[in-house]
């Protein structure tokens, strides 16, 4: 699991839970997957990533070179696209599991595939 | 300026919307046009049947002519149409009184060419090939023969009415075409990524040829998100990703997703095998439940999909059908449980889930985005008035069937988005679609599509004694759309 997924999820799959914030991360192992490089793609994503979100799950994920605060204006820049290509596309959860800071639910990554179901009494 | 173009003769429906949409994907349109209006203009050649493989089209340009047809799957070939005529003799006519400007760049002293000879609905034997070629020489060719790499390929291509019951669309009158070849669809693209070679594959698998042609209706491309939300073992997105696109796919089986039949096959092994970027995210998700957050929209460029429709594969959603059904109370499970857990699901009904889907990507999509996806039909239906799903912030741009049996097809449908997604209009949508299925669809329900498609022949046939299309001797000659 990408970060770029982490970014697009909502924390609580059931009903109209309207809080915008990101799930937690448990890495039990995280791999660098390479991704061909394309700063057209990195422009529209930039719209709609949560940007915080992805600096404090890149940090997680041992990565600190992000900038904290990032505006389009940086986009003209290809170092800081590097490093935004890089924290969204290229660090890949393997092991571990997102978890719910409202209700403490963990969601399972196995073999890279977030698990985002809930459970039988939930529906 | 109006080319000829020829088509494979196959998948009939889907040949002129191929063209189309990659005639708007190459820019040949204005952007802000109505998409209504993206439409081209086509002529069919003199006494040609609407199915005939040869059409006229216009288009702005050449180079613009080489990019759709290098890209299509099933386009033959775009040519400059040099002449034609019922006869040799009206073709050599119109060939010399083609404008001198036009053919002698292309038959210099330095260049080198190739001519093939072609009918379609016959073979011609080498021999006469020679022949046709040599009553050419009236055409001042300068250049070399190059068969192998010619820089310029000519073609003869000749319709007839060759007298026999080839299932071919009737032919009234004898048309030869001379042209130049100004690019066509590389159909070697099908070996290599054909099903049987696959690693991993699932009983749905999407065949190849109909991938690229989803692809190309959703004018997949370097740079743009591409998502599948039946993703399967990932046969759609590979073709997206052949074409440059980010991918990304999801499906409510995780034993699918996940793990595969082992380390080397499964989704991830899909893409390897034909060294394509591997998608950026796989997820176990339930249509029926988005796991996207609230604030999110306007993210992906294309959805494609070919929906659960329950005749090879049934649909499912989180949920049990004992609970669903109240065979059972509802209950908690226990936590020392819930580790590894895995949740039953109930079966999804076609209904339900065009109107999830439908809902999806009219929020996901960012505007202009494409939708495509395959809808079951009854043949029984009469044809023209099927109603096909609608939604506010869509407008249907391109429907192709593709005949699976004699009782039903499927149709690719391409809705592209033009506005966007408010509160007030996802009701609207609610209300249509409870309409729509009040009215339309109650074959789609449960089960019930599997049935017609399946039931044994005799129940289908009551009532209907001596169905002409099932008795052998009036079986039509034309095949029309079988091909």
């Amino acid at each position: 699991m990408r970060l770029i997924t982490h970014n697009m999820i909502k924390l609580f799959l059931l009903g109209e839970f309207t809080n915008e914030s990101p799930m937690g991360i448990e890495v039990e192992k995280m791999e660098v997957r390479k991704v061909g490089f394309n700063p057209y793609f990195l422009k529209k994503m930039f719209d709609w990533v949560n940007y915080n979100a992805l600096v404090e799950a890149s940090k997680i994920m041992g990565y600190a070179e992000l900038p904290d605060v990032a505006d389009p204006s940086m986009l003209e820049s290809e170092e800081f696209l590097r490093k935004f290509h890089h924290a969204l596309l290229e660090l890949h959860l393997e092991e571990g599991s997102l978890v719910c800071p409202e209700t403490g639910r963990k969601y399972p990554v196995n073999k890279g595939i977030p698990e985002l179901r809930p459970y039988y009494d939930e529906v | 300026m109006w080319y000829l173009c020829a088509f494979y003769h196959r998948l009939l429906d889907y040949r002129k919307p191929e063209v189309e949409s990659l005639a708007d994907l190459f820019g040949a349109f204005s952007k802000d046009a109505d998409p209504e209006r993206k439409s081209l203009e086509w002529k069919l050649p003199e006494n040609n049947h609407p199915d005939s493989p040869f059409h006229f089209v216009n288009l702005p340009s050449e180079e613009l002519a080489r990019q759709i047809a290098n890209r299509s799957i099933l386009v033959k070939g775009i040519y400059e149409l040099w002449g034609e005529g019922s006869s040799f003799e009206e073709l050599e006519e119109a060939i010399k009184a083609y404008p001198d400007e036009k053919k002698l760049p292309y038959l210099k002293s330095e260049s080198t060419f190739k001519i093939t000879v072609d009918s379609f609905g016959k073979v011609t034997s080498f021999q006469e090939q020679t022949d046709r070629i040599r009553s050419l020489s009236y055409i001042p060719f300068k250049g070399r023969v190059n068969l192998k790499n010619p820089d310029h390929k000519f073609w003869l291509m000749e319709t007839d009415n060759y007298g026999s019951n080839n299932g071919l669309p009737p032919i009234v009158q004898r048309r030869i075409f001379f042209g130049r070849e100004i690019g066509g669809a590389d159909r070697k693209l099908l070996p290599t990524y054909q099903l049987k070679s696959r690693t991993y594959l699932g009983p749905t698998a999407m065949d190849a040829e109909m991938a690229f042609l989803m692809a190309n209706q959703a004018q997949a491309k370097q740079g743009k998100l591409v998502y599948d939300p039946f993703v399967g073992t990932g046969s759609i997105l590979v073709a997206a990703a052949h074409f440059g696109a980010m991918t990304m796919g999801a499906d409510i089986d995780i034993r699918v997703v996940r793990d595969g039949r082992g380390p080397d096959c499964n989704v991830w092994s899909n893409f390897k095998q034909y060294g394509l970027p591997m998608p950026i995210s796989l997820l176990r998700a339930d249509n029926n439940l988005p796991p996207w957050r609230p604030g999110l929209k306007e993210v992906f460029d294309a959805i494609i999909c070919d929906p659960p429709y329950g005749v090879r594969a049934g649909g499912r959603k989180s949920g049990g059908r004992k609970l669903l059904k109240g065979v059972v109370g509802p209950y908690t499970v226990p936590d020392d449980k819930r580790t590894d857990h895995i949740p039953s699901t109930a079966s999804y009904s076609l209904v339900e889930c065009v109107h999830d889907l439908l809902d999806l990507a009219a929020k996901m999509l960012v505007m202009g985005g494409r939708l495509v996806y395959f809808y079951p039909v009854l043949r029984e239906d009469d044809a023209i008035d099927t109603h096909f799903p609608e939604h506010p912030c869509f407008k249907l741009v391109a429907k192709c069937e593709q005949i699976l049996s004699l009782r039903y097809s499927r149709v690719l449908l391409t809705m592209v988005k033009i506005g966007p997604y408010t509160e007030d209009i996802a009701e609207a949508a609610r209300v249509k679609h409870m309409e729509f299925r009040e009215n339309h669809v109650k074959w789609l329900e449960e089960g019930n599509l599997h049935s017609a498609v399946f039931s044994p022949a005799d129940i289908q046939l009551n009532g209907a004694a001596g169905d002409t299309k099932l008795s052998k001797e009036s079986k039509p000659k034309y095949r029309g759309k079988y091909v």
